[in-house]
């Protein structure tokens, strides 16, 4: 077996690629191998590298496929990386095709009865007695199952040359407490590298090596990430449905909650969470909620978007606030629920039946996750409308290297909102006026004592006083008002950011497509390409998107859905500039990557 | 609202102990077809308002998609309305109720935005004890699309056009007591009496509160081959007891007629004692309720009254241990953690 790891490498003499490769592992879900993989991601991260981790897991409990990468990068990109150069085949039903897939030179660890050593003779074999050494390490048999995973963590750990004090903490960090779990994981991982010390000879193809860059950086994903900034934000009504791949997001925010959400006088709540029977209902919740004055969120995907629509659009013309998260999955339809898309664009942007038009934030990075959810609970209180905050499965349920969050130290913006006083006060106040001419109207809260200030909330046409009307006139005031009030929100979304190489040439992204298109900007400049990159955060567009469509002589829009939604969005924006958006796609289900957005310029610019 | 002691020529307008008039507790001016049932109901909704001394302030008022659900904006203009979309009137209502716990909450339905479309929600609703009076303005056809049959129509009834229902009615009551509803009751749009004493003991009731209001429709079936004519319901409208509603404050019941008389208190200290027709009939009995429903409706008829009670239940804010005061008047100081709460979560990430 050692002999094969000293057989000559394919890609021939290639130097050493020290903290700069990727690893596939294929195992079996509900095998506990999310936590070996973790533990291996974490253990990379502690010896100071940057580390990337994506989890391609089938819709299903346990019994099916499922593989996990992790990219260590050098440079700090953390795209997934089509490519692997070490793959660890712990699946009977899927290690041949794996073979058959992998990339020329991969070191292959596997378990040695799979016998695959004879299937490519250009890829380095590393057979591993896994049973032996399970049932060597762990006296429990019906615990073998999830403690073989960690053997091959020790394996890896030293052909990879990861310190294993590193190991032993990343595990000790993973299992949180659970001193039996922790000593049974250790033991077996420390079996692994055991009998790897014994029996392999080093390797030099990759190999982690100490260095300082994660230092001070925390692992989250954003699920979590938005749930904290909700936390933060104040939330107080939660209605919520399960769905694939939102549910931790408030899963964890009910873990949050428990610490953090307690009146500390009485011990109470100070936020009500509901699970209802279905997103409409989730959504209901969400939007009353606003309307009496409460922070309201509800996260979901594609298919619960779907389903709230019909509310979302009586949000918008009653003007109810209320934070809707969709962490987008692959559609149409069930699709690929636990793969990701960012296939919900145009959905988001107008939902709903009618004129509708949604303020939305595309969150790129875990900071920001943490941030724009904080910012989505002022937004839906100032312009009194449901906030979309769009992430995707890729940024929802990935671990993330991030900087710490930095404390949201800007008030609460609760909007125009009248107290008993100032209704007092007020000789003629409607509803829905536009007393300030930025199509924003003041609105009362039920239960505000005087006698003033009550109304009537309907999704059938108003006026300004919110008196049922079905006069042209009125309809259009209020339609074309909620037009202005959306041109009003340009000054308060965030704006995009740049990483201009300068060139004539852009290219335009969101969300979790930026790393990829890092890499990718880097590796066309590497060709002779610059391009200037705009990563957009929000709709409405702002003047500085205006600017950057008016002065790009070409704009590459890169999106992860088949029909080009955003660059649609575009064309539609923008209908003067419309030949100058050229769509490059990824929508396989997995996460983009840079080879794909240079390929696809490429080939434009080639034409 | 104040009475002076200055002299006034006409006589002064009743007030209640908070100093309003009933003209304080009306809304706008209905536009449902003259005689409708549901404006009965409205009318009853005020007197009761009226009578319990309700807050106008405190009043919401939720409604969905059809003729019953325009009727929010027909009563306590001082409350704050919110008609919705149809069938999801529940959801609207359990939102607000969590929102501010200091709101009573009404929710005005129809069969059809309850029984069809709204199914789903009624039933999550009432099973979380979402502390509203839902009542149902039950007519058996969809007035406001012009007459068709709703799930609440009986087997073998006829539309004005002819046409014959086929399928089995689903009753709300039954239903409800089904789901663990704690206040069931139901009555007849023509029966003031009985309507005004059950939503004054409605709202003293601290959970979801099931009124099913028989209410025929003037337009679209009010034939006599209809079950819900005004015809059938006087002839077929089976009280089943006479219910007196009292206030702890007050000393002395009233109007109670003679029989067997059962006080149920209420969390807030209120009673109702209610008056059984039936001998032994025991309304905080769940099965007994059932079956004097099941039997009713074997014979034909619409048992009515308050059907069934359970005043220990506690409502959804209580269940979910929310703080006493509105989340909606909770500041950013309470909300908010610290930097050194955001440096603790942090550090536990690293």
């Amino acid at each position: 077996m050692t002999a094969a790891l000293a057989a000559p490498s394919p890609v021939g003499g290639a130097k050493t690629r020290i903290n700069d490769f990727s690893i596939q592992v294929a195992t079996v879900n509900g095998s506990g191998s999310q936590t070996a993989n973790t533990v291996l991601l974490r253990a990379i991260f502690q010896m100071g590298v940057f580390v990337s981790g994506k989890n391609l897991f089938p819709s299903n409990i346990a019994g099916l496929p499922t593989w996990f990468t992790i990219r260590a990068s050098a440079q700090g990109y953390v795209a997934r990386k089509a490519s692997n150069e070490m793959l660890i085949l712990m699946n009977p039903e899927t290690a041949k095709e794996d073979i058959a897939k992998a990339d020329p030179g991969a070191l292959v660890i596997y378990d040695e009865p799979l016998q695959l050593d004879k299937l490519r003779s250009d890829l380095a074999y590393t057979p591993v007695p896994f049973q032996k050494l399970v049932t060597a390490s762990c006296p429990e048999p019906k615990l073998h199952k999830l403690v073989k995973n960690m053997i091959y963590v020790g394996v890896a750990a030293r052909l990879l040359g990861i310190d294993m004090e590193e190991v032993k903490k990343a595990i000790a960090k993973q299992l949180k407490g659970k001193t039996k779990a922790i000593e049974l994981n250790q033991t077996a991982c420390m079996a692994g590298y055991d009998w790897a010390m014994e029996n392999l000879e080093d390797q030099d193809h990759i190999k982690v090596v100490r260095d300082d860059k994660t230092q001070g950086l925390i692992i989250i994903d954003g699920n979590e990430a938005c749930a904290l900034g909700a936390l933060f934000a104040g939330v107080t009504v939660v209605g919520w449905y399960p769905i694939t791949p939102a549910s931790s997001l408030v899963e964890t925010f009910i873990e949050y909650a428990e610490e953090y959400r307690k009146d500390p006088k009485t011990g109470k709540s100070t936020v009500a969470i509901v699970q209802m029977e279905d997103e409409l209902a989730s959504a209901g919740v969400v939007l009353s909620a606003g309307w009496a004055g409460a922070r309201s969120m509800t996260s979901t995907a594609g298919p619960g978007i779907s389903l709230m629509s019909e509310f979302i659009g009586l949000g918008y013309y009653v003007e109810a606030p209320g934070v809707f998260f969709n962490v987008a999955r692959t559609g149409p339809s069930t699709g690929l629920p636990t793969r990701t898309q960012q296939s919900d664009v145009e959905l988001c942007a107008k939902c709903s039946h009618g004129d509708t038009l949604h303020v939305n934030l595309y969150p790129g990075n875990m900071e920001e996750c943490f941030q724009f959810a904080y910012d989505a609970f002022d937004l839906a209180e100032r312009f009194q409308t449901p906030i979309f905050v769009v992430t995707d499965l890729d940024l929802g349920m990935q671990n993330w290297a991030s900087k710490p969050f930095a404390y949201p130290a800007k008030p609460y913006d609760r909007g125009k909102v009248l107290n008993q006083q100032q209704l007092a006060d007020m000789k003629d106040w409607g509803r829905y006026k536009d007393v300030d001419g930025d199509g924003i109207c003041y609105r009362s809260l039920p239960g505000t004592p005087g006698g003033k200030g009550s109304y009537f909330t309907r999704g059938s046409g108003h006026n300004a006083y919110a008196q049922y009307s079905e006069k042209p006139e009125d309809y259009l005031e209020v339609m074309n008002r909620l037009r202005k009030k959306y041109e009003t929100a340009k000054a308060h979304v965030p704006g995009p950011v740049f990483r201009n190489l300068g060139s004539d040439k852009g290219v335009l992204a969101f969300g979790s497509s930026d790393p990829a298109v890092v890499e990718a900007q880097d590796l066309l400049a590497a060709q002779g390409l610059k391009t200037d990159y705009l990563r957009l955060r929000a709709l409405p567009f702002t003047a500085e998107v205006d600017a950057y469509v008016k002065e790009k002589q070409v704009v590459y829009v890169v999106e992860q859905n088949r029909d080009g939604q955003m660059a649609n969005l575009f064309r539609e924006t923008y209908p003067e500039h419309a030949t100058k958006f050229k769509s490059v796609l990824h929508f396989d289900g997995y996460a983009i990557d840079a080879k794909s957005i240079v390929d696809q310029i490429t080939a434009f610019e080639q034409k | 609202m104040t009475t002076t002691t200055s002299a006034t020529p006409a006589p002064a307008a009743p007030t209640n102990k908070l100093g309003f008039t009933k003209q304080d507790y009306v809304g706008s001016k209905s536009t449902l077809c003259a005689g409708c049932g549901h404006d009965a109901i409205t009318a009853q909704l005020i007197n009761a308002a009226f009578e319990s001394n309700l807050e106008g302030h405190r009043v919401t008022k939720y409604s969905g998609i059809g003729c019953s659900s325009k009727t929010p904006a027909y009563f306590i203009n001082q409350g704050w309305g919110f008609n919705s979309v149809h069938g999801r009137m529940p959801s609207i209502a359990t939102g607000a109720s969590l929102a501010n716990r200091t709101l009573i909450n009404i929710g005005v339905s129809g069969d059809g935005d309850s029984m069809s479309i709204g199914m789903g929600q009624f039933v999550h609703a009432v099973r979380r004890n979402v502390p509203m009076i839902y009542i149902i303005e039950d007519n058996g056809v969809y007035g406001l699309t012009k007459g068709q049959f709703s799930a609440t129509a009986d087997k073998g009834s006829h539309l004005k056009s002819g046409a014959v229902n086929d399928f089995p009615p689903i009753d709300p009551c039954t239903l409800a007591i089904e789901l663990g509803c704690g206040f069931v009751a139901r009555s007849f749009s023509g029966n003031p009496k009985q309507l005004n004493a059950i939503l004054k003991a409605a709202f003293a009731y601290q959970g979801t509160v099931v009124i099913d209001v028989i209410s025929p429709c003037v337009t679209f079936n009010n034939h006599d081959a209809s079950t819900r004519s005004y015809k059938h319901v006087k002839d077929h409208d089976f009280p089943l007891h006479d219910l007196g509603f009292i206030q702890y404050s007050e000393v002395e019941q009233v109007d109670i007629p003679a029989g067997e008389t059962e006080v149920v208190t209420f969390p807030d200290g209120s009673k109702v004692a209610i008056k059984a027709i039936h001998e032994g009939y025991e309304p905080t009995d769940r099965f007994g309720a059932m079956k004097a429903i099941h039997e009713s409706m074997a014979k034909g008829e619409f048992l009515t009254g308050l059907l069934y009670i359970n005043p220990t239940q506690p409502p959804l804010p209580e269940v979910l241990n929310l703080v006493d005061e509105p989340l909606t008047t909770l500041g950013e100081d309470l909300l908010k953690p610290s930097p050194a709460e955001l440096d603790k979560i942090m550090q536990a990430l690293m």
